[in-house]
């Protein structure tokens, strides 16, 4: 299981912003957006993907990522 | 009073707590770990700075789910006076004991300084020994205390006066420049809606003899000793 969590779009992200204008620096014009979050890697031992995703979910919202200032995405990996 | 200073994996400013209160205030004051369950019938629960569990995931994240953190809940919705400062602050607001959250600061670098803050509300248990509008000078160090939440809830915070805390400069005017860490409405400290959780990212307790610096810090502490009798 993969889980991504980056900052809500609309909250300060000073670490994105840095880099962004780093890469512009750089000679990236075409840069539009960066954004820094975290990857966290989980082996979930569960009967199904169906149950996998839904206790990311629920690991995502009590703990892995704040609902108010993070958004958070997940994918499956493997059976 | 008898306070109860919660210690976690990782909290610096726990032993600095017991010294203020203990020696500087002459209060009863008492160590809690954060394994345990019981407060000792304490009146105050202190939340201490410092880094919980590494500041892993998030600051506060991983010391939430702390066994102690249930009994401060329930302490808490009872009616019991909390505080939180730097970590501890950051701490309420994952326990959703406090609205909002701390990230970090827009600068990126972690900052440690002595800062000037205004009281916005004097009415409080946290702020009852002090005047409206009076300005604080205390030592902020911290990374992440860029206080956001999201703009209807500010309203509704700003409405209530649970904005206890902003940071201004020395003359006690806001500005950009005197906002050390880019959080929203200048924000340093706030209650929650019943006003006995206060969280704030200065640090009092390293604010309570003239050799540190200033004695501004035992305001703080007196307000709360003075609502509680």
């Amino acid at each position: 299981m993969k889980v991504f969590v980056t900052p809500r779009r609309g909250i300060l992200d000073p670490q994105g912003r840095a880099v962004e204008h780093a890469l512009k620096s750089l000679g990236f014009k075409s840069v539009a957006g960066v954004k820094i979050g975290k990857y966290i890697v989980l082996e979930i031992g569960a009967q199904s993907t169906a149950e996998a995703r839904d206790q990311a979910h629920q690991m995502c919202e009590r703990l892995l990522a704040n609902p108010l200032i993070e958004d958070y995405t997940f994918e499956v990996e493997g059976e | 009073m008898k306070w109860g200073v919660v210690r976690f994996p990782g909290s610096l400013d726990d032993n600095d707590a017991l010294w203020a209160l203990r020696e500087v205030m002459g209060q009863e004051a008492s160590l809690l770990w954060h394994k345990d369950t019981s407060l000792q019938g304490v009146e105050c629960v202190l939340l201490p700075g410092g880094f919980s569990y590494g500041d892993y995931l998030r600051c506060g994240a991983i010391a939430r789910f702390s066994p102690i953190m249930d009994s401060v809940a329930k302490f808490a919705a009872e009616g019991g006076l909390v505080v939180g400062t730097c970590n501890g602050f950051q701490v309420l607001c994952e326990a959703h004991l406090l609205p909002g959250a701390l990230t970090r600061n827009r600068t990126l670098s972690f900052i440690c300084e002595p800062v000037h803050v205004r009281v916005e509300n004097a009415q409080t248990p946290f702020t009852c020994a002090l005047r409206q509008g009076e300005v604080l000078k205390l030592p902020i160090k911290h990374g992440e205390g860029l206080y956001v939440a999201p703009a209807a809830e500010l309203r509704q915070m700003e409405e209530r006066g649970q904005v206890l805390l902003r940071y201004v400069d020395a003359a006690g005017q806001q500005s950009d420049a005197a906002n050390p860490n880019g959080s929203l409405h200048a924000i340093a400290g706030v209650a929650n809606e019943r006003f006995n959780v206060f969280g704030l990212m200065p640090h009092p307790e390293h604010a309570v003899e003239a050799l540190l610096g200033g004695e501004d810090g035992l305001k703080i502490f007196r307000s709360i000793i003075e609502s509680a009798r």
